[in-house]
Protein backbone atom coordinates (compact mmCIF):
# COMPACT_ATOMS: atom_id res chain seq x y z
CA UNK A 1 0.00 0.00 0.00
CA UNK A 2 1.07 3.22 -0.80
CA UNK A 3 1.01 5.94 1.77
CA UNK A 4 -0.44 8.56 1.52
CA UNK A 5 0.00 11.02 4.72
CA UNK A 6 -1.05 14.33 2.84
CA UNK A 7 -4.98 12.88 1.85
CA UNK A 8 -5.47 10.83 5.08
CA UNK A 9 -8.42 8.74 5.30
CA UNK A 10 -10.72 10.52 7.44
CA UNK A 11 -13.98 8.88 6.83
CA UNK A 12 -12.84 5.40 7.72
CA UNK A 13 -15.36 3.05 7.49
CA UNK A 14 -17.99 5.30 7.29
CA UNK A 15 -16.66 6.28 3.72
CA UNK A 16 -17.89 3.18 2.61
CA UNK A 17 -21.26 3.89 3.47
CA UNK A 18 -21.36 7.85 2.56
CA UNK A 19 -19.97 10.65 2.00
CA UNK A 20 -20.35 11.68 -1.90
CA UNK A 21 -22.61 11.59 -4.72
CA UNK A 22 -21.85 7.17 -6.00
CA UNK A 23 -23.16 5.10 -8.28
CA UNK A 24 -24.12 1.76 -7.96
CA UNK A 25 -20.39 0.16 -8.53
CA UNK A 26 -19.65 1.98 -4.63
CA UNK A 27 -22.18 0.14 -3.36
CA UNK A 28 -21.24 -3.17 -4.92
CA UNK A 29 -17.65 -2.41 -3.59
CA UNK A 30 -19.26 -1.68 -0.35
CA UNK A 31 -21.02 -4.89 -0.44
CA UNK A 32 -18.20 -6.79 -1.98
CA UNK A 33 -15.76 -5.75 1.30
CA UNK A 34 -18.82 -6.73 3.82
CA UNK A 35 -19.44 -10.21 2.16
CA UNK A 36 -15.65 -10.64 2.05
CA UNK A 37 -15.09 -9.46 5.84
CA UNK A 38 -18.21 -11.99 6.52
CA UNK A 39 -16.50 -15.08 4.40
CA UNK A 40 -13.24 -14.57 6.01
CA UNK A 41 -14.79 -15.04 9.64
CA UNK A 42 -16.37 -17.39 8.71
CA UNK A 43 -13.56 -19.92 6.61
CA UNK A 44 -11.42 -19.37 9.83
CA UNK A 45 -14.07 -20.94 11.86
CA UNK A 46 -14.47 -23.51 8.78
CA UNK A 47 -10.94 -24.34 9.34
CA UNK A 48 -11.35 -25.56 13.02
CA UNK A 49 -14.62 -26.93 12.87
CA UNK A 50 -13.70 -29.03 9.63
CA UNK A 51 -10.36 -30.12 11.02
CA UNK A 52 -12.33 -32.75 13.35
CA UNK A 53 -12.21 -35.19 10.22
CA UNK A 54 -8.70 -35.78 10.78
CA UNK A 55 -8.97 -37.33 14.12
CA UNK A 56 -11.74 -40.04 13.45
CA UNK A 57 -15.35 -40.77 12.36
CA UNK A 58 -17.04 -40.48 15.64
CA UNK A 59 -15.13 -36.82 16.00
CA UNK A 60 -16.28 -35.49 12.46
CA UNK A 61 -20.10 -36.63 13.83
CA UNK A 62 -19.92 -34.52 16.97
CA UNK A 63 -18.34 -31.89 15.36
CA UNK A 64 -20.83 -31.75 12.72
CA UNK A 65 -23.92 -32.09 15.34
CA UNK A 66 -22.58 -28.77 17.37
CA UNK A 67 -23.41 -27.30 13.81
CA UNK A 68 -26.42 -28.43 13.02
CA UNK A 69 -30.06 -26.77 13.55
CA UNK A 70 -31.70 -24.25 11.98
CA UNK A 71 -29.36 -21.23 13.61
CA UNK A 72 -26.53 -22.59 11.49
CA UNK A 73 -28.72 -23.41 8.57
CA UNK A 74 -29.39 -20.15 7.78
CA UNK A 75 -26.03 -18.65 8.74
CA UNK A 76 -24.63 -21.16 6.36
CA UNK A 77 -27.22 -19.66 3.93
CA UNK A 78 -26.35 -16.26 4.16
CA UNK A 79 -22.42 -17.43 3.71
CA UNK A 80 -23.27 -18.83 0.27
CA UNK A 81 -25.32 -15.83 -0.67
CA UNK A 82 -22.01 -14.36 -0.13
CA UNK A 83 -20.26 -16.42 -1.63
CA UNK A 84 -22.45 -15.96 -4.78
CA UNK A 85 -21.97 -12.39 -4.39
CA UNK A 86 -18.26 -12.06 -4.20
CA UNK A 87 -17.80 -14.42 -6.30
CA UNK A 88 -19.10 -13.14 -9.35
CA UNK A 89 -18.82 -9.15 -8.71
CA UNK A 90 -15.06 -10.49 -7.97
CA UNK A 91 -14.85 -11.86 -11.50
CA UNK A 92 -15.97 -8.15 -12.84
CA UNK A 93 -13.77 -6.19 -10.82
CA UNK A 94 -11.05 -8.53 -12.00
CA UNK A 95 -12.08 -7.74 -15.36
CA UNK A 96 -12.37 -4.10 -15.03
CA UNK A 97 -9.05 -4.08 -13.14
CA UNK A 98 -7.47 -5.59 -15.89
CA UNK A 99 -8.57 -2.88 -18.55
CA UNK A 100 -11.92 -5.13 -19.82
CA UNK A 101 -15.15 -3.71 -20.29
CA UNK A 102 -13.67 0.20 -19.50
CA UNK A 103 -14.07 0.91 -23.15
CA UNK A 104 -11.29 2.56 -25.33
CA UNK A 105 -9.99 6.25 -24.97
CA UNK A 106 -12.20 8.30 -27.53
CA UNK A 107 -12.36 12.45 -27.81
CA UNK A 108 -14.41 13.86 -25.32
CA UNK A 109 -17.09 14.78 -28.21
CA UNK A 110 -20.49 15.81 -26.65
CA UNK A 111 -22.64 13.91 -25.97
CA UNK A 112 -20.08 12.85 -24.00
CA UNK A 113 -19.42 9.11 -22.95
CA UNK A 114 -17.76 8.03 -20.09
CA UNK A 115 -16.82 3.95 -18.93
CA UNK A 116 -19.34 4.21 -16.74
CA UNK A 117 -21.66 3.88 -19.82
CA UNK A 118 -19.57 0.48 -20.29
CA UNK A 119 -19.16 -1.17 -16.72
CA UNK A 120 -22.70 -0.78 -15.68
CA UNK A 121 -24.10 -3.57 -18.02
CA UNK A 122 -21.40 -5.69 -16.62
CA UNK A 123 -22.38 -4.65 -13.42
CA UNK A 124 -25.82 -5.67 -14.27
CA UNK A 125 -24.82 -8.62 -15.58
CA UNK A 126 -22.92 -9.98 -12.77
CA UNK A 127 -25.77 -9.11 -10.19
CA UNK A 128 -28.03 -11.21 -12.09
CA UNK A 129 -25.65 -14.08 -12.70
CA UNK A 130 -25.36 -14.24 -8.54
CA UNK A 131 -28.86 -14.08 -8.62
CA UNK A 132 -29.55 -17.24 -10.60
CA UNK A 133 -26.42 -18.86 -8.61
CA UNK A 134 -28.33 -17.90 -4.97
CA UNK A 135 -31.65 -18.81 -6.25
CA UNK A 136 -30.38 -22.38 -7.71
CA UNK A 137 -28.52 -22.59 -4.29
CA UNK A 138 -31.64 -21.98 -2.61
CA UNK A 139 -33.55 -24.38 -3.98
CA UNK A 140 -30.62 -27.02 -2.99
CA UNK A 141 -30.63 -25.86 0.05
CA UNK A 142 -34.00 -25.54 1.00
CA UNK A 143 -35.78 -27.89 -1.05
CA UNK A 144 -35.31 -31.30 1.88
CA UNK B 1 7.46 -3.92 -9.82
CA UNK B 2 7.18 -3.44 -6.45
CA UNK B 3 6.23 -5.68 -3.64
CA UNK B 4 2.84 -4.49 -3.55
CA UNK B 5 2.07 -4.42 -6.91
CA UNK B 6 3.04 -8.69 -6.84
CA UNK B 7 1.14 -8.98 -3.93
CA UNK B 8 -1.63 -7.57 -5.56
CA UNK B 9 -1.00 -9.56 -8.19
CA UNK B 10 -1.03 -12.75 -6.19
CA UNK B 11 -4.34 -11.86 -4.62
CA UNK B 12 -5.63 -11.46 -7.72
CA UNK B 13 -4.27 -15.00 -8.75
CA UNK B 14 -5.22 -16.54 -5.54
CA UNK B 15 -9.27 -15.18 -6.38
CA UNK B 16 -8.98 -17.16 -9.73
CA UNK B 17 -8.20 -20.18 -7.78
CA UNK B 18 -10.78 -19.49 -4.99
CA UNK B 19 -13.19 -19.37 -7.49
CA UNK B 20 -12.54 -22.33 -9.26
CA UNK B 21 -12.11 -24.91 -6.33
CA UNK B 22 -14.21 -22.93 -4.42
CA UNK B 23 -16.82 -23.39 -6.67
CA UNK B 24 -16.46 -27.00 -6.82
CA UNK B 25 -16.68 -27.06 -3.15
CA UNK B 26 -20.07 -25.02 -3.06
CA UNK B 27 -21.23 -27.35 -5.79
CA UNK B 28 -21.03 -30.19 -3.82
CA UNK B 29 -22.01 -29.11 -0.37
CA UNK B 30 -25.03 -27.05 -1.52
CA UNK B 31 -26.07 -28.09 -4.71
CA UNK B 32 -26.11 -31.17 -4.70
CA UNK B 33 -30.21 -31.07 -4.52
CA UNK B 34 -30.49 -29.65 -7.94
CA UNK B 35 -26.97 -30.93 -9.25
CA UNK B 36 -25.21 -34.78 -8.19
CA UNK B 37 -22.25 -35.62 -9.50
CA UNK B 38 -20.91 -39.33 -8.56
CA UNK B 39 -16.88 -37.91 -7.91
CA UNK B 40 -18.49 -35.45 -5.49
CA UNK B 41 -20.40 -37.20 -3.33
CA UNK B 42 -20.41 -40.70 -4.46
CA UNK B 43 -22.17 -42.15 -1.21
CA UNK B 44 -25.17 -40.26 -2.07
CA UNK B 45 -25.15 -41.39 -5.66
CA UNK B 46 -25.18 -45.12 -4.53
CA UNK B 47 -27.47 -44.19 -1.95
CA UNK B 48 -29.98 -43.10 -4.36
CA UNK B 49 -29.14 -45.57 -6.88
CA UNK B 50 -31.85 -48.33 -5.47
CA UNK B 51 -30.45 -50.81 -7.72
CA UNK B 52 -27.09 -51.39 -6.33
CA UNK B 53 -26.55 -51.96 -2.40
CA UNK B 54 -25.15 -49.20 -0.51
CA UNK B 55 -22.07 -50.61 0.12
CA UNK B 56 -20.38 -47.46 1.76
CA UNK B 57 -23.18 -46.26 4.31
CA UNK B 58 -22.23 -45.74 7.51
CA UNK B 59 -24.64 -44.84 10.63
CA UNK B 60 -27.77 -44.76 8.39
CA UNK B 61 -31.22 -46.55 7.28
CA UNK B 62 -32.37 -47.24 4.13
CA UNK B 63 -34.85 -44.59 4.26
CA UNK B 64 -32.85 -41.44 5.42
CA UNK B 65 -30.92 -39.69 2.57
CA UNK B 66 -26.92 -39.44 2.50
CA UNK B 67 -25.79 -35.26 2.79
CA UNK B 68 -22.80 -34.33 1.29
CA UNK B 69 -21.19 -33.57 4.97
CA UNK B 70 -21.91 -37.07 5.99
CA UNK B 71 -19.27 -39.27 6.94
CA UNK B 72 -19.94 -41.60 3.99
CA UNK B 73 -19.45 -38.82 1.69
CA UNK B 74 -16.42 -37.38 3.84
CA UNK B 75 -14.39 -40.51 3.91
CA UNK B 76 -15.17 -41.37 0.29
CA UNK B 77 -13.76 -38.03 -0.94
CA UNK B 78 -11.56 -38.26 1.55
CA UNK B 79 -9.39 -41.08 0.61
CA UNK B 80 -8.35 -39.65 -2.88
CA UNK B 81 -4.97 -37.87 -3.18
CA UNK B 82 -6.60 -35.11 -5.33
CA UNK B 83 -9.07 -34.38 -2.82
CA UNK B 84 -6.64 -34.09 -0.22
CA UNK B 85 -4.11 -31.59 -2.45
CA UNK B 86 -7.13 -29.77 -3.44
CA UNK B 87 -8.20 -28.81 -0.07
CA UNK B 88 -4.34 -27.61 1.00
CA UNK B 89 -4.30 -25.57 -2.29
CA UNK B 90 -8.00 -24.17 -1.59
CA UNK B 91 -6.88 -23.03 2.16
CA UNK B 92 -3.48 -21.61 1.12
CA UNK B 93 -4.88 -19.59 -1.54
CA UNK B 94 -7.94 -18.86 0.65
CA UNK B 95 -6.12 -17.85 3.74
CA UNK B 96 -3.75 -15.60 1.41
CA UNK B 97 -6.81 -13.98 -0.54
CA UNK B 98 -8.44 -13.27 2.56
CA UNK B 99 -6.06 -11.92 5.39
CA UNK B 100 -4.53 -9.60 2.50
CA UNK B 101 -8.18 -8.65 1.46
CA UNK B 102 -8.08 -7.91 5.74
CA UNK B 103 -4.80 -6.14 5.54
CA UNK B 104 -5.71 -3.96 2.56
CA UNK B 105 -9.14 -2.70 4.20
CA UNK B 106 -7.26 -2.26 7.91
CA UNK B 107 -3.93 -0.32 6.21
CA UNK B 108 -6.72 2.23 4.27
CA UNK B 109 -7.60 3.42 7.88
CA UNK B 110 -3.92 4.94 7.89
CA UNK B 111 -2.18 3.45 11.49
CA UNK B 112 0.96 4.00 12.41
CA UNK B 113 3.89 2.69 10.87
CA UNK B 114 4.37 0.72 13.95
CA UNK B 115 1.07 -0.74 13.73
CA UNK B 116 1.17 -2.30 10.52
CA UNK B 117 4.05 -3.64 10.82
CA UNK B 118 2.59 -5.08 14.01
CA UNK B 119 -0.87 -5.63 12.13
CA UNK B 120 1.55 -7.65 8.97
CA UNK B 121 3.34 -9.64 11.56
CA UNK B 122 -0.28 -10.74 13.02
CA UNK B 123 -1.67 -11.71 10.04
CA UNK B 124 1.38 -13.26 8.82
CA UNK B 125 1.23 -15.52 11.84
CA UNK B 126 -2.25 -16.33 12.12
CA UNK B 127 -2.22 -17.45 8.16
CA UNK B 128 0.51 -19.52 8.69
CA UNK B 129 -0.41 -21.24 11.67
CA UNK B 130 -3.98 -21.82 10.36
CA UNK B 131 -2.31 -23.30 7.23
CA UNK B 132 -0.40 -25.47 9.14
CA UNK B 133 -3.26 -27.01 11.19
CA UNK B 134 -5.37 -27.23 8.01
CA UNK B 135 -2.73 -29.09 5.88
CA UNK B 136 -2.46 -31.51 8.62
CA UNK B 137 -5.75 -32.18 9.23
CA UNK B 138 -6.15 -32.94 5.80
CA UNK B 139 -3.61 -35.04 5.81
CA UNK B 140 -5.27 -36.98 8.78
CA UNK B 141 -8.13 -36.76 6.93
CA UNK B 142 -6.82 -38.54 4.40
CA UNK B 143 -5.23 -41.44 6.11
CA UNK B 144 -8.45 -41.82 8.50
CA UNK B 145 -10.36 -42.30 5.52
CA UNK B 146 -7.85 -44.72 3.99
CA UNK B 147 -7.47 -46.82 7.52
CA UNK B 148 -11.33 -46.90 7.48
CA UNK B 149 -11.79 -48.32 3.79
CA UNK B 150 -9.48 -51.34 4.84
Amino acid sequence: MLDSKSHPNRLGIWGWLGGGRWGVERYLYTLHRLTGLGLLAYFLLHIVVTSGRAFSAAAWTRAMSQVSGPFFKVGEYLVFLAFCFHAINGIRLGLVELGFAVGKPIEPVYPYRTSVDVQRPLALAALAVAFVLAVIGTISMWSD
Amino acid sequence: MMRDQKLWAWHLIAGAVILVLLGVHMLTMHMEGVIRIQSLNPASVEHVDKDRVPQTRDQKSDEEDIHPIDWANVRARGVRTLYMASYIFLLGAALFHGLYGLRNILFELNPAVWLRKTLSALLLLLGLGLFVYGAWAAVMARAIARAWKA
